[in-house]
């Protein structure tokens, strides 16, 4: 409850920053009109015009908050303006895509953790992956999985692999090696097998690892997803909806969808913090 | 060679033991020989750097002699780590945070491939031998660090090894927790009749738990003295004010300055 004031506060502060940029950024468009429309405008008229233009540089808050209201609760869910439809698109590949990288991620940290040869040779391509532009490899992405007849949701939920498999390899790899030299010295006097020490003590000391990685790696499968909605052709998904909107000059529109994306994100990340929380309290490791 | 009833448990000949450093050579054990009977108590006492912990490590196939030959219960370490013939305890209790008193003693079991109802029963015996009875279901961080050192003792006897390889399992608590976990660890010793190995830097604790007591010093760690102690099975607190146990620690005492004067 003591956070509530700080964060109030920092809230207030965007709004107050967001707002007066709108006038900043939008005056000049409302001079022009005025000029050519022969008004004179008052300050109040200038700040009116600034808050409420139908192509804003900037749209102020309130425009965005009553787009995001007219396209989500207003519209149906089916309807192709729904921002909610859209979201689930985004969504239904986000959470393919990071299931998919989260499971690659896991198997290649054990195939290093566990395989000297893996260890020595993976590792450099995994950072590699990485250092490609995504939004270079989508299109490229897009183009071969359609050629071999894979589109619609799969092809988007590889690029959120490709995004989210990195954190956890990287995660995992350290998580899996947190064990130290007594607790493996230990199931060595047991004479334990190797599954049964992956089972019994690798695989549970890599949970705060893990956790910490997901939470990355469901934001960069968010990015994925929307990255990989743009070179479809804009047609359904929070991607869609950005590059619709800047073809059309609707400001508003790519305002409501990245505000959209962000609470998504916020949402996602907030859910494994939660998972994460009530695992890990009761692995008592908090 | 000492006559004795039955064979000797853990029968060690001219070990040596060098580990290659960035810094040249370490002889960690050079010509430690030493015979361990079946029911003993043997305490290794030194400086660190002696090869104490090294030693007990050996026995337990934790570390590979680059010399000699060691065979415990009549067989090679590695044959008798395979046949789960010790149990370690190591000086950090070790028990995991997200299982139980009774989950933490039943991994071993689990590994080992007990079944459900002996494995039960098998935590119940050990935890009432450590006196940690109605524990069972409590996770480590509510027990404190005595209790947890000895709910790992618990788990290294809750399989079937007659020989436990203890190293400073009590370094790290208070003394007078210590004083009470000794007295306790010689009870179990007495009902349960198993061969002890226990490394320590204490004088005190060396003499009022030990039947023998190894000496041992450093650069290279070798075996400079072996004291068999006069002192009866029975042991109260207070026999360590006695003559008998003063003039064992005072031997135990010279011992170590001894292994000191090369320095």
């Amino acid at each position: 409850m003591r956070s509530v004031v700080p964060v109030l506060t920092v809230v207030l502060g965007i709004f107050v920053l967001w707002y007066a940029a709108a006038v900043w950024l939008n005056a000049p468009w409302a001079w022009d009109k005025a000029t050519r429309s022969g008004e004179v405008l008052t300050t109040q008229t200038l700040v009116a015009d600034t808050w409420s233009q139908e192509k804003p540089k900037l749209p102020a808050p309130h425009q965005v908050g009553a787009e995001i209201w007219k396209t989500t609760v207003e519209k149906k869910i089916t309807s192709k303006r729904s921002l909610i439809y859209h979201s689930w698109v985004t969504l239904s590949a986000t959470l393919l895509g990071f299931a998919l990288g989260t499971g690659l991620g896991i198997a290649l940290a054990v195939g290093i953790v566990y395989n000297r040869t893996m260890d020595k040779s993976i590792m450099p391509w995994v950072i590699a992956s990485q250092t490609i532009p995504i939004l270079a490899i989508a299109p490229m992405i897009i183009v071969v999985l359609n050629a071999v007849g894979i589109s619609g949701l799969l092809p988007k939920a590889m690029i959120s692999m490709y995004l989210s498999f990195f954190p956890v390899v990287v995660g995992m790899v350290k998580g899996l090696r947190s064990p130290d030299a007594m607790q493996l010295d230990q199931m060595r006097t047991w004479n334990a097998s190797p599954q049964q020490t992956f089972w019994r003590l690798r695989l549970p000391s890599s949970m705060p690892y893990l956790f910490t990685s997901l939470k990355i790696a469901m934001a960069a499968s968010l990015v994925g997803a929307i990255v990989g909605e743009l070179p479809t052709g804009a047609v359904a998904g929070l991607g869609a909806r950005l590059l619709a909107g800047s073809y059309y000059g609707q400001t508003i529109q790519i305002w409501s969808a990245l505000l959209m994306a962000a609470a998504l994100a916020a949402v996602l990340v907030g859910l494994i913090g939660l998972i994460q929380r009530i695992t890990l309290r009761r692995m008592g490791m908090l | 060679m000492i006559s004795s009833v039955s064979p000797p448990v853990i029968l060690a000949n001219s070990l040596d033991l060098t580990f290659q450093t960035n810094d040249g050579p370490v002889h960690a054990l050079k010509d430690v020989s030493l015979e361990i009977g079946k029911g003993e108590f043997v305490s290794f006492i030194g400086p660190s750097g002696c090869g104490k912990t090294t030693f007990l490590r050996c026995m337990a196939d934790l570390e590979h002699p680059t010399g000699g030959s060691i065979t415990v219960n009549g067989v090679s370490a590695g044959e008798a780590r395979r046949a789960r013939a010790y149990g370690y305890v190591f000086q950090a209790a070790g028990l995991y945070p997200w299982r139980t008193i009774g989950g933490n003693i039943r991994l071993p079991l689990e590994i080992m491939g007990y079944d459900r109802a002996e494995m039960d029963a098998r935590v119940a015996r050990v935890l009432e031998l450590v006196e940690l009875a109605g524990f069972e279901k409590k996770f480590p961080w509510q027990l404190s660090g005595g209790m947890q050192q000895r709910a790992s003792i618990a788990r290294a006897l809750a399989f079937d090894a007659d020989i436990l390889l203890m190293d400073e399992p009590f370094g790290a608590l208070d003394e007078i927790v210590r004083d009470h976990l000794n007295e306790q660890l010689l009870q179990l010793w007495a009902r349960t009749e198993k061969t002890i190995a226990f490394v320590t830097h204490s004088i005190p604790e060396a003499v009022y738990l030990s039947t023998k007591i190894v000496v041992m010093s450093p650069r290279p760690g070798r075996i400079t003295d072996v004291i068999d102690s006069p002192l009866p099975k029975e042991r109260p607190l207070e026999i360590r004010d006695t003559p008998a146990f003063l003039e064992v620690a005072h031997r135990v005492r010279e011992g170590l300055r001894a292994g000191h004067i090369d320095d």
